[in-house]
């Protein structure tokens, strides 16, 4: 069992059956599909509760999304403790700012790609709640459910990265790119 | 217990919820995708770990998923979307995807696995949820109800018993699947 846990990777396939499974006892024991996105918009209502209290009550999508410390938040502060888990037992944590490919495509120095993952998130948690799902919403819990809305979010999710990591990397798949 | 009695009590869904997720931010650091080269590289099609994950978890989740629910264990958590919110909102998302290198999910597990420039990422995607509420009743009177999807769910937008389209659909991923092994990515 631990020689398991301590590797460092598993399969694909290991891992993608082990979150179908997972999606199973969500939907069992909690009647909810596994999403992350959620949290996110819940955290924004509580940083908006502590800037004004009268207006974050006011606004119509904190009704929808109320911003409360629940299931769907702890699943989020969850995934940073198992991250942590993983890497740590497989011998792969590391503390970094700047990732490899990163690194060597534009720069190493960590403000550059501070101010680009910042970037990258604010689009990222503006087009999730604008689609109403994220990867996990959408792509995997979605999807499965053979909901309409989650495939067709899933094809855009993929075209919109596909095209704008072209964009920032080259294509690769192009003649030259 | 009854499960209506676990879903019902706050105390314990929170216990739950930390627990799966738990479990799932392990999943994802074991599988390689909180990683930003990783997620890149599937973006420019040179790795396709992300899929393997996705349709090995659409697969498993989806049959079990519809197995339960023929038997009343579960309900469908489906939404009907548009062109205006699924479409629109689908084509920003990628955007950020491909700027950020995570999405939400993988953003926490990277900043568990040591990488910071998940919580910077986690940070913006917090802003950006923040942005959509603030923006939200002008969105939806005016973008977000554009274009309604005709059904929740394939089977309904077709016409025929889901069992018959998670037998297409399961055949479909362990196609790809195969082609994906073949050719080696």
């Amino acid at each position: 069992m631990f020689t398991w846990l301590s590797m460092a990777s598993w399969s694909p396939y290991i891992v993608g059956a082990g979150i179908g499974v997972l999606v199973w006892v969500a939907f069992f024991f909690s009647d909810r599909p596994l999403r992350a996105s959620t949290a996110y918009a819940k955290t924004a209502g509580m940083l908006e509760l502590a800037l004004s209290k009268k207006k974050a009550v006011a606004m119509p999508y904190y009704r929808k999304f109320t911003p409360t410390v629940d299931w769907q938040w702890m699943i989020v502060v969850g995934i940073v403790i198992g991250g942590f888990l993983s890497a740590w037992l497989g011998g792969t944590f590391s503390v970094f700012v700047v990732p490899p490919l990163f690194a060597g495509a534009f720069s190493a120095d960590p403000p550059l790609r501070v101010a680009v993952a910042l970037i990258g998130g604010i689009l990222m948690g503006l087009g999730a709640r604008w689609a109403g799902g994220c990867t996990s919403g959408h792509g995997i819990s979605g999807t499965l459910q053979l909901s309409v809305a989650s495939w067709v979010a899933v094809i855009c999710f993929f075209a919109g990265g596909i095209l704008v990591a072209g964009l920032i990397f080259g294509f690769p798949f192009l003649p030259g790119g | 217990m009854e499960p209506e009695k676990i879903r019902s009590n706050a105390r314990v869904q929170i216990v739950l919820g930390l627990l799966i997720g738990i479990a799932f931010g392990f999943l994802l650091q074991k599988g390689g995708v909180t990683e930003y080269g990783v997620i890149i590289g599937q973006l420019l099609l040179t790795d396709f770990t992300v899929v393997k994950v996705m349709l090995s978890a659409i697969l498993v989740g989806m049959i079990g998923i519809h197995v339960m629910k023929a038997k009343g264990l579960v309900r469908l958590h489906c939404k009907v979307g548009s062109i205006g919110s699924t479409v629109v909102g689908g084509l920003i998302f990628g955007a950020g995807f491909a700027v950020l290198g995570y999405c939400p999910g993988t953003a926490a597990g990277a900043f568990g696995s040591g990488a910071l420039d998940g919580a910077v990422g986690m940070a913006g995607i917090v802003i950006g949820a923040g942005l959509f509420a603030r923006l939200f009743p002008y969105l939806e009177q005016k973008i977000l109800n554009l274009g309604v999807f005709p059904a929740e769910t394939i089977p309904e937008m077709v016409g025929v018993r889901p069992a018959w389209v998670v037998v297409v659909v399961a055949i479909f991923i362990v196609g790809i699947l195969a082609v994906l092994a073949e050719l080696g990515v």
